[in-house]
């Protein structure tokens, strides 16, 4: 897997950055006292977490978009389902600590006046299950999708516009109180994670680190099927898709099988996620959140891998700066950030270090 | 700018109508007072009646018996306020008064002669007590005197609302209004009323006779007679009789249903029809995805919101300024859009798609900033409310078919401006063969500027008519881009008659499914079919054939 990462200089500086963070950071945290100036608070820490799972979702979908040419406007539909069913776990976690103390159903089950638990949340008391959903449901949606799309040769905008219409479909199943997801509300009010109070600093930390570790594995995997002769077959898929096929390559097969990889990559950030930010809710399935994913790819530089991870990261202390200096114009920002990246920035920010070295 | 002119001249059309209103409203109310003027004095008796009778129901029965046969030209006023229970006595000299309640007190006016008086204390008043018996005397005095109304239309209704309990004393008085009765459909009325009475007291035989009369009726009470006719009846024939007429008129009803949830679901494609329209030029004859398309449909919208704002006095007639105002504001937006963006990413699709992802963040982001990030409120005029009745078991809403018809005469203008003007035919030059149509002297980039101005003009027109149906505010838009896009692919890109039928269709589809499936299963399953369909027919149901298709 390493072998992959000869040449990728980009990727090189990324991951040793990231590397000295996953253990600079909690260190700065637990060890420093809070009043020296190099103490990182656990907030911070936190927020930087989350975007971590921001860049593994940016990663995903640069792997469908930069190199098998596929604008997806429906990752967040991944993401959501991975982030689902770590919810779900930790739902089942709450016991009976929860606003209704029933020990059987979560709250909201209660609150709608449910007997017992649907058949799709059995198992979620174990955290195995859990795992293993958090791969499946994503991976199956994409099964599904890839399947039908790919094999009729759906392409180019026609794909983008359906891969929308699929995340907003689920969006509106997981706003509907009869589906079993919490509705409206999603699900929160997390307590335990594995045995450890979800709040508490140390998880925090934890989750921070594994977030962290995530990318480097991710980025390390995609890396790979990018370097690999099949990541050869798929850009020649984005580049000629026709040409490609008449070479004798499947070409849905590798399609398929890049979407499926991608998406429980997207699944696992979501997975990942949840804990972090405490709530779940359909919200994350709407078109606006995966095509706001898009915008960091472009931003980063598509078809660079290490670009997702730079563009998800920038973008979103970008916004969160924004948003509390200035929230009117965060939207006027995003919004010209899309004009002026796609009319003078097509290759991102690597593109300019990349141009940088050229010349 | 033009703006000017056009501003200075609905001053004067303003100041023109507001001349027109005072003089409309002197002659209405020299109209109305002339006759209470003359006999207020004995009707001061009449309503006075009522007065010492404040608890004793009886006194108040006999008193208004009294005011039923009196001619008291606000009689009925009187007796409808008894029973809305706002018809007061003021305490200080025992005068009858309505009041209407409001915070501190009581707002009154003259019983006698419906004339202001002013604001009272809560102490200040006694009011009139009913029961249930003398709320069922009101009701039948009320639909009695309605009877007598001058209008035929409240005559109408007045029967309408007895057939629902007849009686020996209403019979009587629908018989009595027979004699005088001219209008035809009153007359109607009044044979349903007559069969309806044979229905429920008349013997075997004029039962037949009615049943045989009314045929298929679809009214409630009708149904409900011969309902309970089939019940209790102890004669077969008649029983057999009412049974068959039944079925016949549940079949009916049923057919009229399924009418009502086509012509709703009509509606509904017109709306998608309109709102993907647009869409269907910029995407389908360009090839420009327009992802800020909804905001275009927002612009429309606050534009009929602007208008009003700006012209109150002509809120009736608003929308027929709106359209061309939502056409031209759209219409310069796409524009300027065109020639600062989109001109610039041309043959780079997915490129398109998220600039003008992001315009469309801008504008809704602009129309926070300025108006308000709540929704506006867009008034509708009286004359697109109501219902059209077309059977007494089926009715459409009015805004509705104009929305349809407007869907239509919209699609109509777009077809004549694509097919029948020299616009139309460089338009469609360039979008088949650029190259060419260049050769041929048609300026592509001024035509492509154009185009693209006219498919946001049109989403600013449907704009104006969905200010009617639904909520403006700045995310309206947001709702109708995937929904356009689902209708454009499926009509097949770059068909204009795919689109609308297209549109119309699953506006169809969608109502059949609500009513087992809930609206937003419904429109989930809407969705799930367009996929899959897609998947099928990546080109839609009416794919482009030939050298037009490009590969």
């Amino acid at each position: 897997m390493l072998a992959s990462m000869r040449g990728d200089r980009g990727g090189q500086i990324v991951l040793s950055v990231l590397l000295v963070a996953t253990i600079v950071l909690p260190v700065l945290n637990l060890a420093l006292p809070e009043s020296h100036p190099w103490h990182v608070t656990t907030y911070q820490l936190n927020l930087f977490g989350k975007y971590l799972c921001y860049a593994l979702l940016a990663m995903s979908v640069d792997l469908v978009w930069g190199y098998m040419g596929f604008l997806t406007l429906g990752h967040g539909a991944f993401f959501g389902l991975g982030g689902y069913a770590m919810g779900m776990y930790l739902m089942r976690q709450v016991g009976d600590r929860g606003v209704y103390g029933n020990p059987e159903l979560p709250d909201f089950m209660v609150f709608l006046n449910w007997q017992e638990l649907p058949w799709y949340w059995w198992g979620f008391d174990w955290f195995a299950v859990a795992l293993v959903a958090i791969f499946l449901a994503p991976g199956l949606l994409a099964f599904l999708f890839g399947w039908f799309a790919f094999r009729s040769r759906v392409n180019g905008v026609y794909l983008s516009i359906i891969s929308q219409a699929m995340t907003y479909a689920l969006m509106l199943a997981f706003f509907r109180n009869e589906f079993g997801f919490g509705g409206n509300n999603g699900l929160t009010d997390f307590k335990d994670i594995l045995g450890q109070p979800v709040n508490a600093q140390t998880t925090r930390v934890g989750l921070f680190v594994a977030s962290s570790l995530a990318v480097i594995a991710g980025y390390l995997l995609c890396r790979s099927i990018v370097a690999s002769r099949a990541g050869r077959v798929v850009v020649a898929i984005r580049d000629a898709e026709n040409r490609t096929r008449f070479l004798g390559y499947n070409v849905a097969s590798y399609q398929l099988a890049v979407l499926v990889v991608s998406a429980m990559l997207a699944g696992v950030a979501g997975a990942l996620y949840v804990p972090q930010v405490g709530i779940i809710n359909p919200g994350e399935f709407s078109p606006l959140n995966s095509i706001e994913i898009v915008i960091w790819v472009a931003i980063g530089g598509r078809a660079t891998l290490y670009g997702a991870v730079v563009g998800a990261l920038l973008v979103n202390f970008a916004k969160s700066w924004f948003t509390a200096a200035l929230p009117e114009y965060w939207i006027f920002a995003l919004g010209a950030l899309f004009v002026l990246t796609t009319l003078w920035l097509p290759h991102g920010v690597a593109g300019i270090r990349r141009r940088s070295v050229v010349s | 700018m033009t703006i000017q002119p056009v501003a200075l001249r609905y001053v004067r059309i303003v100041a023109i109508l507001r001349h027109l209103v005072l003089l409309l409203v002197f002659v209405t109310a020299a109209i109305s007072v002339a006759p209470v003027w003359s006999d207020t004095a004995d009707h001061s008796q009449i309503i006075n009646k009522l007065a010492p009778s404040l608890k004793d129901r009886k006194t108040i029965a006999a008193a208004i018996d009294e005011i039923v046969t009196s001619d008291a030209p606000r009689k009925r006023i009187w007796l409808e306020s008894l029973l809305a229970g706002t018809l007061y006595q003021r305490k200080s000299d025992d005068m009858v008064v309505h009041a209407i309640k409001t915070d501190t007190g009581f707002d009154l006016t003259a019983a006698l002669d419906g004339s202001a008086i002013g604001h009272v204390g809560k102490r200040e008043v006694r009011k009139f007590k009913i029961n249930n018996s003398l709320r069922a005397q009101l009701r039948s005095a009320i639909a009695q005197m309605a009877l007598q109304d001058s209008d035929p239309g409240s005559r109408r209704q007045a029967l309408e609302r007895m057939l629902q309990s007849l009686d020996e004393e209403k019979m009587a008085a629908i018989n009595r209004l027979a004699e005088v009765e001219t209008d035809s459909d009153v007359h109607a009325l009044i044979q349903t009323a007559r069969q309806l009475d044979a229905l429920q007291n008349g013997d075997s035989q004029s039962r037949l006779d009615a049943i045989d009369t009314l045929g298929i009726n679809t009214r409630e009470p009708v149904v409900q007679a011969l309902q309970k006719l089939t019940d209790t009846t102890d004669d077969p024939a008649v029983a057999d009789a009412a049974a068959a007429s039944l079925a016949e008129i549940s079949q009916r009803i049923a057919v009229f249903k399924q009418v009502e949830t086509v012509l709703f679901g009509l509606s509904l494609g017109s709306v998608l029809a309109m709102a993907a329209i647009g869409l269907a030029i910029t995407f389908g004859v360009m090839g420009v995805i327009n992802m800020a398309h909804g905001e275009m449909i927002m612009l429309g919208a606050y534009t009929t919101w602007a208008v009003q704002q700006a012209f109150p006095v002509i809120v009736e007639f608003s929308l027929l300024l709106a359209v061309p105002l939502a056409f031209a504001v759209a219409f310069l937006v796409g524009v300027v859009i065109e020639f600062l963006v989109i001109r610039h990413l041309y043959g780079r699709p997915l490129e398109t798609l998220l600039a003008t992802f992001g315009i469309s963040l801008i504008l809704q982001q602009t129309v926070r900033t300025l108006v308000s990030p709540q929704n506006v409120p867009v008034s509708n005029p009286s004359w697109l409310s109501g219902q059209w009745l077309i059977d007494p078991a089926l009715s459409i809403a009015v805004n509705r078919l104009v929305i349809f018809l407007f869907c239509l005469a919209v699609f109509a203008a777009l077809m004549w401006l694509l097919r029948k003007t020299f616009f139309g035919l460089k338009v469609r030059a360039v979008s088949q063969n650029r190259e060419m149509a260049r050769a041929m002297g048609a300026r592509s980039s001024r035509i492509d500027a154009m185009t693209f101005g006219l498919g946001a003009g049109i989403a600013g027109v449907a704009g104006v008519a969905l200010s009617q149906l639904t909520n403006v505010g700045p995310n309206m838009g947001q709702s109708y881009i995937v929904d356009s896009f689902m209708v454009v692919v499926f009509g097949g890109v770059g068909n204009l008659w795919g689109t609308l039928l297209a549109g119309l269709s699953l506006g169809v589809v969608n109502k059949f499914l609500e009513p087992w499936a809930g609206a937003v299963l419904a429109k989930i399953i809407v969705l799930v079919f367009i996929i899959l369909f897609i998947q099928r027919y990546p080109r839609g149901l009416f794919p482009q054939r030939g050298r037009a298709a490009g590969d």
